[in-house]
């Protein structure tokens, strides 16, 4: 029966198409300006400094109001190359909308990064660009890893007149952004578009399939290079450490969602009827909700704390449930049950906190039939690519000064490969920071 | 339930909301939607000679604020572009239908007798209750010699206006012209000629922006424009002004005002009679939503006078007038500062800014445990309110009066004013 085994094309490709149009769709011309015209132009805005990249965003408003999208857009990227995609995907509502003086006035907060989308979608229309390069330098710097963090370090860089190597391991750039971000935030292939505008800036070579730590070595590159830059991003995914963890229907939820992103037709992507999903942050929402929105019948998210506890934001979880995913607390997996070599139903024993608030078993169990089981139970940094000389860690990150050094001189670092907010726009901010950090080091 | 009836110059309306001469007035068909709408009363649309003179396209030039539409609008329009004897049975059989409503024909005619008396004979056979004399319009007609062209010249009005008291029996009323130095002028030369009454304001002459592509002023007319005359919320603050200097001035304040000039709600309304006003006329505001607005305005004021205690329009009309004074009549001794309700604060900063970069450097901004607090310095702040104008909170930043100890001390008697009277005068 088709209900025991993964299966393609469970809804049609038209439903497919219209559950991953886009979760918040651009506003209108007139939309933009209702919407500017709720910024107060605050003084020392709390906003700003809610913003990791720290974006004027009374400023940037003020353009969309007068009408001044160039300069909006100018102010935007100026503060983070990434402004486009961080307005699609930034958690605002635990961010700048969270500061905004509007959700201590009345709960609706400005829309800043709906605005924000505004202003850079106008300028990504004019294929104008906003920047220069100033005169070469003559240096060269290596950036390991073409996600957010090694790009808007690469960008930074770049502008100031040094010319920039990036190394990717994969065929792609964008890391999370290409691979990771679920797909109605990030349409119409917008991570590539973006960065082949950051990229049109001059000045930064992408060689696409080089891997630190096999074809190349981080001493080699301190050698060729004047510095380095690591944005390497977690590349490790948790464990359950169940036995049958390795059977056909049990995937890394990243891995999934990762297919997901890159499939040409989602339609075709092989899945189960019953889905659960373990893990409490934004990798579990979005895997859930991207079954759900995949054709399976019926997803679970299984949580081993209470609601608060989730690092999924509130809005993410109220989007998952809204899309039909069943939340489940207070309930971690025990035993993966398989049914003719494949997986059949996930065991589950009740937790409760104990004194210090741990979640631990109480020896009551349940199960939930799932033909698929998606891991969302963090992810850690894998440091062998760093080789034997690599820099200092620290709670298994690579360890590092305020400006992004590492304890290796000329060897800088940021993005999730650091400790911080796992977040986009904090892995923008670590790049740009560590880019001034390294013209300093260089001299200028 | 307050009685919202009205008799302004002889003329009665079941409320006080008329609608202005223009092009909600322009013909039957509107005047007829507005009074089955509830509007006491209609200004016609001003007649003048045949031929009917020519409109163009477009005429409509409006400002946005903010995102608000038509906090300003302007018009290039002339009077009425239709037969004079097609208005005037229209007039006969409206006025028919309606007999409980105040309808007042808007007139303009070239400055010579003559043309005064023709109209006014035909006007006088529909059975109209009253004219009221288009000295204000600003653009178009006044390059003829007619419109502000005679209203801007104290003289013409009070000679036209008596020929008008000469060769009818109805209620004259004078249509008054903001484009002028001083409204008090034609004011008094509309009482010397004997006018029933006055209203005010007409539109302001006016450009309401530019076209930067076009390179022409707004609204365009085939790459050119021309000014026009301004009108709606925005010249409401004017339009009180004018009719509050008329209804303090003891040489024209037996004068009827019918105030006119951004009224768009009861509490506007409320506003124009608390300065003197005994009837309203409205425009933009119809002309932007419909007629349907006057059921919240009658129902608003008379909500409103209930609540108040007044019984009839005549309670509160001209209360607010003897607390209209000039400047040197204000107590120089009373001092007020800004006190900031930190629980309403939602730290915007605003106050801050506003009265460091523009007023007295009064209002502190701090951090406290990393927390934002703005905090008035009482010995600072002179007490001008700018900062509770630019907080965005309503009653956030209240102005507290304080006690300076010190009795009522006015321009007339300070000790700086070389001119001064002594206080114990
Ligand atoms: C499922 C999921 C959903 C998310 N949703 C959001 C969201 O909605 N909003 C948000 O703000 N954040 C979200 N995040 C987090 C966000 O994507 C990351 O914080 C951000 O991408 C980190 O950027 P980075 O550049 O540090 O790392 P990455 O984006 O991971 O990029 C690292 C890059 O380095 C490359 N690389 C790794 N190892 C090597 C090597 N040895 N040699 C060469 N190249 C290498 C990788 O291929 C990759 O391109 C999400 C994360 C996940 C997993
Ligand atoms: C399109 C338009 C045409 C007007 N035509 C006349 C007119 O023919 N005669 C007249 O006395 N006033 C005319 N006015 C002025 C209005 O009667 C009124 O005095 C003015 O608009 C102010 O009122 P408001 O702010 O409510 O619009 C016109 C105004 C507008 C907007
Ligand atoms: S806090 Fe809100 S209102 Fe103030 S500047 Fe920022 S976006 Fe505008
Ligand atoms: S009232 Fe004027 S002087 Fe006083 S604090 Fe406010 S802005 Fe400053
Ligand atoms: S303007 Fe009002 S809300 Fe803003 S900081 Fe000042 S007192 Fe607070």
């Amino acid at each position: 029966m088709d209900g025991d085994r993964l299966s393609a094309h469970r809804i049609p490709r038209t439903v497919i198409a219209t559950n991953f149009a886009d979760c918040a769709p651009a506003l209108s011309h007139d939309e933009a300006q209702v919407a500017a015209a709720r910024c107060y132009f605050c003084h020392d805005a709390p906003c700003i400094e809610a913003c990791p990249t720290g974006i004027d965003i009374p400023l940037f408003i003020r353009g969309i109001a007068t009408g001044n999208l160039q300069g909006a857009a100018r102010t935007i990227l100026d503060a983070n190359i990434f402004g486009g995609s961080c307005a699609r995907v930034c958690p605002t509502e635990i961010l700048c909308q969270r500061a905004c003086v509007r959700t201590a006035q009345e709960e609706k907060p400005v829309a800043i990064g709906a605005l924000q989308r505004h202003a850079t979608d106008w300028l990504f229309a004019q294929k104008v660009q906003p920047f220069a390069r100033a005169p070469a330098t003559g240096r060269r710097i290596a950036v390991v890893g073409a996600g957010p963090a090694g790009l808007a370090c690469a960008h930074a860089l770049a502008r100031l007149g040094h010319a920039i190597t990036v190394f990717e391991a994969r065929e792609k750039p964008g890391g999370l952004n290409e691979y990771g971000i679920a797909a109605y935030k990030l349409v119409d292939d917008f991570a590539q578009s973006e960065i082949a505008f950051i990229l049109r800036l001059g000045g930064i070579s992408v060689e696409y399939g080089r891997i630190l730590g096999q074809d190349l070595a981080l001493s080699a590159l301190r050698q060729d290079f004047d510095a380095v830059f690591l944005g390497l991003g977690l590349a490790g995914a948790n464990r359950l450490g169940l036995p049958g963890e390795d059977l056909p229907g049990v995937a890394n939820a990243i891995d999934f969602i990762a297919a997901l992103r890159q499939a040409p037709d989602k339609s075709a992507l092989p899945l189960g009827r019953q889905v659960v999903v373990v893990g409490g942050g934004n990798t579990a929402i979005d895997a859930a909700t991207q079954a759900r929105k995949l054709g399976a019948e019926e997803v679970s998210i299984v949580y081993r704390r209470g609601p608060e506890a989730m690092s999924a934001t509130l809005e993410e979880q109220e989007r998952a449930q809204v899309t039909g995913v069943t939340i489940r607390h207070w309930a971690i997996p025990v035993a993966l049950e398989a049914v003719a070599g494949r997986l059949a139903q996930v065991v589950f024993e009740h937790t409760r906190p104990d004194s210090a608030g741990r979640p631990v078993g109480n020896g009551e169990r349940f199960a939930l039939p799932a033909q698929m089981l998606l891991k969302a139970i963090g992810q850690h940094f894998l440091p062998a690519p760093l080789g034997a000389e690599g820099p200092r860690l620290e709670g298994g990150r690579i360890a590092v000064t305020g400006d992004g050094e590492t304890s290796l001189p000329g060897v800088f670092a940021g993005g999730d490969c650091i400790a911080g907010l796992d977040l986009t726009v904090q892995a923008v901010e670590n790049g740009k920071i560590a880019a001034r950090a390294i013209h300093r080091y260089l001299g200028f | 339930m307050a009685d919202l009836a009205t008799t302004f110059a002889g003329i009665r309306s079941p409320n006080p909301f008329w609608l202005a001469s223009a092009p909600p007035t322009d013909k039957e068909y509107n005047v007829v939607r507005a009074f089955r709408a509830g509007w006491g009363g209609a200004v016609w649309k001003t007649l003048g000679e045949d031929p009917p003179i020519v409109n163009t396209a477009s005429r409509y030039g409006a400002v946005s604020f903010n995102g608000a539409r038509i906090a300003g609008f302007s018009n290039i329009e002339l009077i009425t572009d239709r037969p004079l004897a097609v208005n005037l049975s229209e007039i006969t059989a409206v006025k028919r239908a309606w007999p409980d409503r105040a309808l007042v024909v808007s007139l303009m005619v070239p400055c010579a007798e003559e043309s005064w008396k023709r109209i006014l004979e035909a006007v006088e056979d529909t059975g109209a209750d009253g004219v009221e004399l288009n000295f204000g319009c600003p653009h178009g007609m006044s390059e003829r010699g007619m419109g502000s062209a005679v209203g801007q010249v104290p003289d013409y009005v009070e000679m036209v206006v008596r020929w008008c008291k000469q060769a009818t029996r109805m209620p004259v009323i004078v249509k008054l012209t903001p484009n002028i130095t001083d409204i008090l002028a034609p004011a008094r030369a509309a009482r010397r000629g004997g006018a029933d009454a006055v209203s005010l304001i007409n539109t302001v002459q006016s450009i309401t922006g530019v076209d930067l592509d076009l390179m022409a002023p707004m609204p365009v007319v085939d790459g050119q424009g021309t000014h026009g005359g301004y009108c709606g919320p925005a010249v409401k603050p004017i339009a009180l002004c004018m009719v509050a200097g008329i209804a303090r001035d003891s040489e024209s304040a037996s004068l009827p005002i019918s105030g006119i000039g951004g009224i768009a709600t009861w509490r506007d309304a409320a506003e124009f009679i608390a300065l003197g006003a005994g009837t309203v006329q409205v425009c933009t505001a119809a002309m932007h939503r419909g007629f349907r607005i006057v059921t919240d305005m009658i129902d608003g004021l008379a909500n409103w006078m209930d609540q108040a205690g007044y019984r009839r329009i005549e309670d509160f009309r001209a209360r607010a007038v003897r607390h209209f004074v000039h400047w040197e009549d204000l107590n120089l001794n009373y001092r007020t500062v800004a006190h900031i309700d930190p629980d309403l604060c939602i730290r915007c900063g605003l106050c801050h800014i506003a009265c460091e970069d523009t007023a007295h450097q009064a209002i502190a901004a701090r951090r406290v445990n990393g927390r934002r607090q703005y905090e008035v310095i009482e010995a600072e702040c002179v007490g001008c309110n700018l900062c509770a104008h630019a907080c965005p909170v309503e009653d956030c930043i209240s102005m507290v009066p304080v006690s300076t100890g010190r009795p009522r001390l006015t321009w007339k008697q300070h000790p700086n004013n070389p001119e001064r009277r002594e206080a114990a005068e």
